[in-house]
This record gives C-alpha cells, sequence and structure tokens, in this order.
C-alpha cells in the first residue's frame, strides 16, 4: 500500500513542479494563473499523500519525502516528467493526466484505507475542476482552426502512448487488490481508455492506433527518463543549500 | 460588428478596422462580465471583466480570476454586449434623484414630527 501512495504522491509532485514552470510564460495571462493553481493543488495532494505515508505508515517527513530522496527512489511515471513543451503538449498530457486522476481517486472513494477515502473525498472537486479546464480548452483547440486542431491531435499522438506509463503495475499490487485498498491499474486503465476514447471523439480527434503501451514503463520502478534528474535538481536547489533548516 | 466594448481598454485602442466596422476574427476576443454569487440564493455582484473566446473559457479565466480566495457558489458571464445601458451622456436623467428625500424611509419619520408639531401650536 505504501507504493500505491508514493507513487500516486511523486506523480503530484513532479507533474505540480512540471506545470509551475508555466507560470509566468503562459499563453494568455489568465491559462498563466490557470497552470499555476491547479499546480498548487498538485503540490497540496502530494503533501497530503506524504503525510498519510509520514502519519499512518511510518514513512518520513513529508518534506523529506519531497526534496531529500535520490532519483533511483522516486517512483512516479515517464508521463509527468517531460519538459512542459509546447503549450499543446502541456494541454493534452494535462487532460490524459486529469482524467485518470479523476478516474483514481474516485475509485478510492471505495477504499478500505480510511485516509486514503477522506482525501478523495477531499480533492473530488478540485480534479473535477482539473478535468473540466482541460476539456474545455481541448474543445476550443480541436474545433479552433485547422492549426489548432492539427496541433492537438499531434500532441495527441505523442502523449497518448506516453500515458500508459500512469498504469505501471507494482509488485506489491496484488495484496493492495486483496486488501481493498485499490481495485489496481488495469480497472482504472479500462475506465480511463473508455472515458478518452469518447471524448476523443467528442472533440474530432483520433486516438492514435497502433500504440506500444509499454514503451515507457520503468518509473514506478526508478527507471525516469533524463528528464527527471535536471528537475530535482533545481526543486531541491534551495532546500539542498541547509536540509536542517527551521521554515 | 462595431465595437460598442464596455471595456476601456478596448474602447481606448481605437483601431481604424473596429472605427469602420470591420472585426478581424480571432484579433480580439469577447469581453464578458463577470457575476459572483458567494452563497446559494445570494444575489450575484458584478466584479469586473474578463476576456475570452467563449463562453466556456470565459467561466473558467473567471474562476481563476475573481473565485480564488472567497467562497464561491457560482459564478455568471454575461457578454458585455448583451448588457444593456443608458448613454454616458445621459447622466442628467439621474442627478436630482439624491435631492428626492421623501422617498427615502427615513423622511416620513421627520414628516411626522413635522406634523406633529404643527398640529400642537395651530
Amino acid at each position: 500500500m505504501k507504493n500505491l501512495i508514493l507513487k500516486m504522491a511523486d506523480d503530484a509532485l513532479i507533474i505540480g513542479h512540471r506545470n509551475s514552470e508555466w507560470t509566468g510564460i503562459g499563453p494568455l495571462l489568465e491559462e498563466d494563473i490557470a497552470f499555476s493553481s491547479m499546480s498548487q493543488d498538485k503540490i497540496g495532494h502530494a503533501w497530503a499523500l506524504y503525510r498519510i505515508l509520514n502519519e499512518e505508515l511510518g514513512g518520513e517527513d513529508p518534506d523529506k519525502a519531497a526534496f531529500n530522496r535520490s532519483v533511483k527512489d522516486f517512483t512516479c511515471c515517464h508521463l509527468v516528467e517531460y519538459p512542459i513543451g509546447e503549450f499543446d503538449f502541456s494541454l493534452v498530457r494535462h487532460f490524459l493526466m486529469d482524467k485518470a486522476e479523476f478516474h483514481r481517486y474516485d475509485l478510492l472513494l471505495q477504499s478500505s484505507f480510511l485516509p486514503l477515502v477522506n482525501l478523495a473525498k477531499k480533492v473530488k472537486g478540485e480534479i473535477k475542476y482539473h478535468v473540466m479546464h482541460a476539456d474545455t480548452w481541448m474543445q476550443q483547440l480541436a474545433n479552433g482552426n485547422e492549426e489548432s486542431k492539427a496541433r492537438i491531435q499531434s500532441a495527441l499522438n505523442l502523449v497518448y502512448p506516453i500515458a500508459f506509463s500512469l498504469f505501471e503495475k507494482q509488485d506489491d499490487e496484488q495484496a493492495v487488490i486483496e486488501q481493498k485498498v485499490f481495485v489496481g491499474e488495469d480497472v482504472l486503465k479500462s475506465i480511463w481508455v473508455d472515458d478518452i476514447a469518447n471524448r476523443i471523439k467528442e472533440f474530432g480527434l483520433t486516438i492514435p492506433s497502433s500504440i506500444d503501451s509499454s514503451a515507457h514503463l520503468g518509473g514506478r520502478k526508478g527507471y525516469h527518463t533524463d528528464h527527471l534528474e535536471p528537475l530535482l535538481k533545481e526543486m531541491t536547489e534551495v532546500f539542498a543549500i541547509d536540509p536542517n533548516a527551521e521554515w | 460588428m462595431s465595437n460598442e466594448s464596455l471595456d476601456p481598454r478596448i474602447r481606448r485602442l481605437d483601431l481604424e478596422h473596429v472605427k469602420n466596422g470591420v472585426q478581424p476574427t480571432n484579433s480580439h476576443w469577447i469581453t464578458f462580465e463577470v457575476f459572483h454569487q458567494e452563497k446559494r440564493g445570494r444575489q450575484a455582484i458584478h466584479v469586473g471583466i474578463v476576456h475570452a473566446p467563449s463562453p466556456e473559457i470565459a467561466l473558467m479565466f473567471a474562476k481563476e480570476q475573481y473565485a480564488r480566495r472567497k467562497s464561491t457558489s457560482n459564478l455568471w458571464v454575461v457578454k458585455s454586449s448583451e448588457v444593456f445601458t443608458f448613454a454616458s451622456e445621459d447622466e442628467d436623467i439621474f442627478e436630482t434623484t439624491p435631492d428626492k428625500t421623501f422617498r427615502e424611509p427615513g423622511f416620513y419619520k421627520v414628516r411626522d414630527r413635522i406634523e406633529a408639531y404643527k398640529n400642537k401650536h395651530s
């Protein structure tokens, strides 16, 4: 169960940091703010999850968990590690990831582990908005003009296969399923695949065919893309100056 | 469509093509007036404007700008062009309104006292 919570926390922390990179350079002031506020939400989710690990399961202090681990100890998926790229890339990643987050927390409402149920209840509205925000922009750009549609489609072609890294299984998954903590990545994946397919069809876009959904695995086991290490270095820069400083 | 925006930032532009009544596509977005409702059932209060290409995106922008801190039950966005107003040069129709104290409830309280005084001394 610790692995499940840790990977959720790591995903939230890394995507939160990544998307905060839009602060100040968003294509519109409001999108700048939107990405920044949603990043704050993600960091909040990460903090809540590290706290559950710390308070309920004997894990380390949330700040240490976030800022004092080596790359190998992170279990985030490859999807969250990639640089923000252009707005089309970030938007499609946001769309694909938050749909998965939405369904993951929705499934966790049924968890046997109460702290996760409580967290799922608490973040429901926030993630609903994240999904709404992504959907609204996908709808807008998929139906904007020829260029916007083409860009969204090619970003989708690029990001869709990487998004399957979200559902990479961990070694103790069977136990997590048996203890009814979480129904498992396969269940989540199939809900997500159907939901994404429906939305993409509504937008008038096409799901890329014949993708290799296993091409981007490894993150859950500590094998990351080359993008994670520089991100962590930047993220922990201030913390590393004095790890024992009182804030 | 001529530019009848209520937003001074747009009015100030005074662009040639806008004056000619030609609105180039995507050159500027629609201005929406934003109304914030704090609790269900309360009145929605005007809080400002957003520029957006559609009402749906206007709602997103409104949330980001006007519902970041205080509690919110709902937001409304209305195209500024759908808001009907008096012409600003007609402001004089309201000019004497503050003088009409007889329309204020307090006025009658005083009135009663005056009448009472009059009756007493007549």
